[in-house]
């Protein structure tokens, strides 16, 4: 995109008054996306969005700049206002060489989007609608959306890091209302990948839109979910979110090094039952997470977090990894070149244990069973956590039965962790966007069927 | 920042070709952002961002693209693809930019939107001020341990939309803000409480007042424990009223009620809430942060009214929706850069009731008071209604605030809480975001928790 020349210009600029470190990250993102509402194409937009972000460490200060400029002379003038914004007294670097270029391309097989016909798009989210509707007269309204987006990066800083990346992902989301002598009533779906337009050789969008119909049919015979505390049982797939809100966030080092998780101070400790092994890995498969480099250059890599219950390891970016003097995890990410990195999980999972899903159904008494959650949100230097249930079950005596109305879950990160009974031999990831201080990005969460022995469950019913 | 930046929007929109209807929406900002931590600047971020979004409607076909930028390789380059998009919309017969005629007469309100002032603020004064406010927020309360957060920021931003029909619209504002989080310990655990302020310039922020609310926040909620599940009387803090109104806005939605995905779709004309409601949504009022003198069509904003006495008035339009439905357009049109315009609220309000705070209290004499929410996106559901969050705050008792709580549920449906609204405070609080907040008494809500 740039020049390597031009890049350790702009570098050895940046630090020409001093500082610690300095470092260009230019993005070059296309995407397009299409809504299919009301039975018709409502929306279809393409989206261009280049750019660089500028920042310079002097000390604990890190100034940042950004600008959508990208001649040298742009840069120069963003690298000027990012190291007049870093204040802090530090040292003086030089600006090591450049290395050879650490460059990721796009994976094999992928079908770049901008090589796609924007009417196969429309005709997708025409086949997904046209299911959800057939799934049911009570379907009463039923939105499709496409979306994707070719991400391309270039980061280049004066530790001598210069590395691209190359990135696709797609994604189909379908959102059904059933409606009944109950009400009204929401369904959803929407996988996604690091994947062009060859994702849907893996998701049909007539299954797609079957499943959010079916969500929302399911619902309409449901229950008010009960309020206490309850074991939970969480589906393969559908529990992740749980463990990324319940310890994932307290085990990013900027909370950590803030003294603001509950998990400080804790590597080498049992923070959870032996069943529990997590670990974020960035550079697997192609889940919706995962990454070439990250978003300072550094290889994705898989990070074992908490195993057999003792807590292994944080996640770390640059800047957190510099104060703690260690190499960074992998883990820098921003949501855009507007944006500061700070450390966030990629593919967030819960690895499989021993037992067998059903038996642990039947283990349960009188219990609620979570096959899909609504995202989550969680207070790390409490631990307390939320996320909200969008299909779910009663469990009576063993037996799934009755399906319940949205809930909220709560419970407290290092209690829920203690309480993980049994871990299932099956796995499932699930699709989401992760927020955090106003910056979205795209992860992956994993599990097993996973038995909470209690938690709070938020519903209406006595 | 000069006013060129509607000359950029007419000189698009003056591109149209024959039979086609073209519109540029410009956006331009400033930014200033400073984060503190432990004495030292953690980072300051300073930015200039440029942007526009493209709508083209040919033969009732719509199309739009975006870009980050105003260059003019990448405008021409924005243009091309809307108009390549417009070719794969299906034909609509209600789709159709704004004329003049859409204001109904109206004119723009007079709003000072814009405080030169804050330009001429240095950045080295920003940062004295959050220094200032991590070092008073630690010394708060002796139980604040540390301060997970102190942060100011500002922007100077203008936008500007004109269209190939005639429109021209501009308007700028300066906001700044805010804000510390802190933690507090007393050997019980760690609890966390905010504080932070909002408006348009440096003197509408009381520096004094947030690390006070922070504090105040994070101490009263230590030893904060779960306490027995039952249905109990719920008083909302501003901020928790401010969520849950964001929450409700949806159901006004005219776009959602014409696609049935309303809550309150066929229910115009009947009583929702209970009979001392009154809902508005006024962007002409310049007290509130969403106040705009144009909406996102370009059409001049103006007050509606929606629950008056505890009846549904209506929805809200955007000039599609507004001809699709035949109501004609509110003014309610919200967009982004990258969609075509949505319908949406931009300064939702309650109008406040004869009690104060305490008054509310003193009555309820035993109730939850809920400090803040939780799980909001994910437990709540503005077409089905549900609504499930996690909670923390403090009992009251006796008409006093008492021991603190956390780790507890509060759940019901939209359409019961609006009808069990029992008492509105006299303490409207314009807060930023689209929605003003006040303490809000719920006569009954269920409660999960030990």
């Amino acid at each position: 995109m740039i020049d390597q020349n031009v890049m350790e210009a702009t570098l050895a600029h940046a630090l020409r008054n001093g500082g610690d470190f300095a470092e260009v990250f230019v993005e070059d993102r296309r995407s397009s996306n299409g809504r299919f509402d009301d039975g018709r194409i409502e929306e279809l937009v393409s989206g261009r969005d280049r750019g660089a972000g500028l920042r310079v460490v002097r000390g604990d200060t890190t100034g940042f700049a950004h600008t959508a400029d990208l001649t040298p002379e742009g840069l120069r003038l963003a690298a000027d206002a990012a190291a007049g914004a870093a204040r802090g007294s530090g040292g003086t670097v030089e600006v090591a060489p450049l290395g050879a270029s650490r460059e990721h391309g796009l994976a094999a097989n992928v079908v770049v989007p901008e090589t796609v016909e924007k009417s196969r798009k429309v005709e997708l989210l025409a086949r997904a609608d046209a299911s959800a509707r057939a799934a049911g007269s009570a379907i009463t309204s039923v939105t499709a959306s496409y979306a994707d987006a070719r991400r391309k990066i270039l980061v280049a800083n004066s530790d001598g890091v210069y590395a691209t990346d190359d990135v696709v992902r797609t994604r189909i989301a379908v959102q059904c209302v059933a409606t009944g002598d109950t009400g009204m009533q929401t369904g959803h779906e929407a996988p996604g990948r690091t994947m062009g337009f060859e994702l849907f050789d893996e998701f049909q969008p007539e299954a797609v839109g079957e499943r959010a119909a079916q969500r929302a049919l399911t619902l309409l015979d449901s229950v008010p979910a009960p309020s206490g505390r309850f074991p939970v049982v969480l589906k393969r797939g559908a529990g992740g979110v749980l463990f990324h809100e319940a310890c994932g966030h307290g085990l990013e080092a900027d909370h950590i090094l803030k003294d603001a998780s509950v998990f400080k101070d804790q590597v080498g400790q049992r923070v959870a039952s032996p069943f529990v092994t997590l670990v974020d890995d960035g550079a697997y498969g192609r889940e919706w997470g995962t990454l070439g480099i990250d978003d300072e250059g550094h290889p994705a890599q898989r990070n074992v977090l908490i195993e057999n219950g003792m807590l292994t390891e944080y996640m770390w970016d640059v800047v957190r990894a510099r104060k703690a003097q260690r190499a960074p995890s992998g883990n820098g990410r921003r949501e855009s070149y507007r944006h500061l990195p700070m450390p966030r999980m990629t593919n967030t999972f819960l690895l499989e244990g021993e037992s067998d899903p059903d038996d642990i159904i039947r283990s349960v008494d009188f219990g609620i069973y979570c096959v899909q959650l609504g995202g989550g949100q969680v207070d790390p230097a409490t631990g307390d956590f939320v996320f909200g249930v969008t299909e779910g079950y009663l469990i009576e005596k063993g037996e799934i039965t009755r399906p319940i109305r949205a809930a909220q879950l709560i419970g407290n990160g290092p209690d829920v962790l203690r309480m993980v009974d049994a871990v299932g031999n099956d796995f499932e990831t699930w699709t989401g966007m992760c927020g955090k201080q106003g910056q979205s990005v795209p992860v992956s969460s994993g599990q097993p069927t996973v038995l909470v022995r209690e938690m709070t469950v938020g519903g209406t019913a006595a | 920042m000069s006013d060129d930046l509607l000359d950029v929007a007419q000189r698009i929109a003056a591109d149209a070709k024959p039979g086609e209807q073209l519109e540029a929406y410009v956006v331009r900002s400033r930014e200033t952002d400073i984060e503190v931590f432990g004495g030292e600047v953690e980072s300051l971020t300073t930015a200039s961002t440029a942007g526009l979004g493209v709508r083209v409607i040919v033969d009732h076909r719509q199309g739009l693209a975006w870009a980050g930028s105003l260059d003019a390789d990448v405008i021409a380059e924005t243009v091309r693809e809307a108009r390549d998009n417009a070719q794969f919309g299906e034909p609509d017969e209600f789709y159709g930019l704004a004329s003049p005629a859409d204001a109904n007469g109206s004119r723009p309100p007079e709003l000072d939107l814009w405080r030169a002032e804050l330009e001429q603020v240095s950045t080295e004064e920003k940062v004295k001020l959050a220094l200032e406010l991590e070092r008073a927020t630690n010394a708060a309360d002796s139980r604040i341990r540390n301060v997970e957060s102190a942060s100011y920021g500002d922007s100077l931003s203008e936008a500007a939309l004109a269209n190939s029909l005639g429109i021209a619209a501009h308007t700028r504002r300066t906001t700044c803000s805010a804000s510390a989080v802190a933690l507090a310990d007393d050997g019980s655990g760690t609890q966390t409480g905010y504080g932070f302020e909002a408006g348009r310039t440096l003197a509408d922020i009381d520096f004094e007042k947030i690390p006070r609310d922070a504090a105040l926040r994070a101490c009263r909620l230590l030893g904060a424990k779960p306490i027995p599940s039952r249905r109990v009387r719920v008083i909302l803090d501003p901020l928790v009223t401010r969520s849950v109104l964001g929450v409700l806005s949806s159901a006004f939605n005219g776009e959602s009620m014409l696609k049935g995905r309303s809550l309150f779709t066929g229910r115009a004309g009947e009583l929702v809430g209970a009979p001392h409601v009154q809902l508005l949504d006024d962007p002409t009022d310049p007290r509130a942060l969403g106040a705009s003198e144009f909406d996102g069509d370009g059409v001049p904003t103006r007050r509606n009214p929606l629950i008056v006495d505890g009846v549904l008035q209506g929805f809200l339009h955007n000039v599609y929706t507004g001809r699709r439905s035949g109501a004609g357009t509110t003014a309610s049109a919200i967009r982004g850069l990258g969609s075509t315009p949505g319908v949406g609220v931009r300064a939702l309000r309650l109008e406040p009731g004869p009690k104060s705070p305490a008054e509310i209290m003193r009555d309820a004499g035993d109730a939850l008071y809920v400090q803040s929410v939780s799980g909001l996106h994910s437990g709540t559901n503005p077409i089905s209604g549900d609504f499930s969050v996690g909670a923390e705050g403090l009992l009251v008792q006796n008409g006093e605030l008492g021991a603190p709580v956390r780790e507890v549920t509060i759940a019901s449906t939209l359409q019961r809480m609006l009808l069990d609204i029992a008492d509105i405070g006299n303490d409207l609080t314009f807060l930023p975001g689209t929605v003003a907040g006040m303490t809000l008494c719920i006569g009954e809500m269920t409660m999960s928790g030990a």
